[in-house]
């Protein structure tokens, strides 16, 4: 038997290591949100090569509220700071052995590439805007009268996408303090996380602008204040099925990433074992078992299934749901990581 | 640094020296003392260290600053942290399988130094220099002649989680 007793008593350490709260997991989660929505958008703009203006959920709506969205998480981060006067520090260096440094540079990718793909299709998605700022229906000319130019802004966004969805995961992979984070695999699972998040959030916003006389009179009445304000076309939702087929595609292979992280980890040093079992069967467990794996991936999968077969109409549902897995994922791995350690093994 | 751990009484003098020393915050410590007891009645053993940043050879924690805040000292051997490059980030934090950092309340991580700046006077750290057993032992280990890799090789010796692969510098005898 083993006894140990340590004196130390530094806050956010001892008793249990907590220097990160909920600004992180927030902030985890918002980029791999944009980081799904960049590469959605890119893909999409690729794909149609578009010389005339549409109204496109995934190439308009879905960067705006990427940018929306990208700014939250950098303010949550912000937030986390606690020396907040240095943060132009980040600018002054690059250090190519820190994720952080890494992501602080890609942030500053990010915002041209999303508004480039923004501003192509907008004077349609939102008519009322491009009538108070004729440069954006100049701008929008300017980028469909050159095909290559689309072409390298879908381009852009695939690449910067998978950059940001990627380190997302290995700000966490590369502390190896922390057995748990300790997986290469934690980048691509964040990676399809955010994908599946970013499609269930295109989904929604289709399934809530299409007419349905079931919707309460309140969300119909702010939906129309909306459009009047915006002047905005119906969306082409012709596009929801694919959306619904490709989140179940993300969700099907994040599923099975988060298998092969478990497995690596059971197989791993009894450090790492001890990390796993928080999920599996420890305090985790049951928030990782019901919220991000019942919750989050099976239900939403099983109900996106159900819609594609034409059983059941296309509802918000799985989107909300995919959308709180996702959050709760982060939140779940940040926690238990810190939970975990290599001398969990020894106690 | 080399400790001696059957010296060690857990006096806690190495720990108000380091506070005295570098003006430590109230409420935190750069050094503690852990006590870790092996074996079943009667046959029980009792260990007793005094605890510190490792200064690690591969130090996750410079490797994770975004900034250069923290870094290795220019001869080698101390890993510091400039407070004003630092912003707190706490990646450092997440990064040290030691837990030896910790943020000082005017924001920046904050950690052991080995009292650089007494040895760059050529003092020794607070912590050896109060050390009423002399259990504590500084120098350098790549000199084949000083007193700590004298005792290094004389002595069975190990490093905390050497597993983590972060060879770290401070040493315990047993």
């Amino acid at each position: 038997m083993t006894e140990f007793t340590n004196f130390r008593h530094n806050p956010g350490l001892d008793p249990a290591v907590h220097v990160w709260g909920w600004e992180i997991p927030v902030y985890l989660f918002l980029g791999g949100l944009v980081a799904g929505l960049m590469i959605i958008a890119g893909v999409r703009l690729m794909i149609m090569r578009p010389t005339a203006r549409q109204a496109l959920v995934c190439c308009t709506i879905g960067p705006l509220a990427g940018l929306a969205l990208l700014s939250s998480g950098m303010l949550a981060l912000f937030l986390d700071l606690t020396n907040k006067v240095n943060v132009w520090r980040l600018y002054l260096t690059f250090e190519p052995t820190s994720p952080m440094s890494w992501g602080s540079w890609i942030l500053l990718l990010v915002y041209p590439a999303l508004l480039a793909n923004a501003l192509t299709h907008l004077p349609e998605a939102i008519p009322a805007l491009a009538k108070r700022v004729p440069a954006f229906v100049k701008i929008s000319d300017y980028i469909l009268a050159r095909p290559r130019f689309v072409v390298g802004i879908g381009l852009a966004n695939i690449a910067i996408g998978v950059a940001l969805g990627i380190y997302t995961g290995l700000l966490l992979g590369t502390l190896g303090a922390r057995p748990l984070w300790n997986s290469a695999v934690l980048g691509p699972l964040f990676l399809f996380s955010g994908l599946s998040t970013a499609a269930a959030l295109l989904h929604g916003i289709l399934v809530l602008s299409t007419p349905d006389n079931e919707r309460p009179e309140f969300a119909d009445f702010l939906l129309s204040m909306l459009t009047r304000w915006s002047e905005a076309k119906p969306l082409d939702i012709r596009i929801a099925p694919t959306l619904a087929q490709a989140d179940n595609s993300f969700l099907t292979i994040e599923l099975a990433l988060i298998g092969l992280l478990l497995i690596g980890h059971l197989t791993s040093t009894a450090a790492h074992q001890a990390a796993a079992h928080l999920l599996l069967n420890g305090p985790y467990a049951a928030v990782f078992w019901v919220f991000v794996i019942g919750l989050g991936i099976l239900m939403p999968l099983f109900l996106q299934h159900l819609e594609l077969r034409h059983r059941i109409r296309h509802t918000i549902a799985p989107s909300l749901l995919v959308l709180c897995g996702g959050l709760v994922l982060r939140f779940v791995l940040v926690a238990a990581g810190q939970a975990s350690h290599w001398t969990t093994a020894l106690h | 640094m080399v400790i001696d751990t059957r010296r060690c009484v857990g006096c806690m003098d190495c720990v108000v020296a380091c506070k005295t020393e570098n003006s430590v915050p109230e409420g935190f410590c750069r050094d503690w003392i852990t006590e870790t007891v092996h074996g079943e009645f009667p046959t029980v053993q009792l260990e007793i260290r005094s605890e510190r940043c490792n200064h690690c050879a591969n130090p996750p924690c410079v490797d994770c600053c975004p900034t250069g805040a923290s870094h290795v000292h220019e001869r080698g051997g101390v890993v510091l942290v400039t407070p004003e490059k630092c912003i707190g980030c706490k990646a450092c934090l997440a990064a040290c399988p030691y837990d030896a950092r910790f943020i000082h309340p005017d924001g920046y991580a904050s950690k052991c130094t080995f009292c650089i700046h007494r040895v760059e006077q050529g003092l020794l750290p607070a912590c050896v220099s109060v050390c009423p057993t002399h259990c504590m032992h500084f120098g350098d280990a790549d000199d084949p002649l000083s007193d700590v890799s004298r005792l290094l090789a004389s002595r069975p010796n190990y490093t905390l989680l050497p597993e983590a692969g972060t060879k770290p510098g401070v040493y315990y005898l047993t």
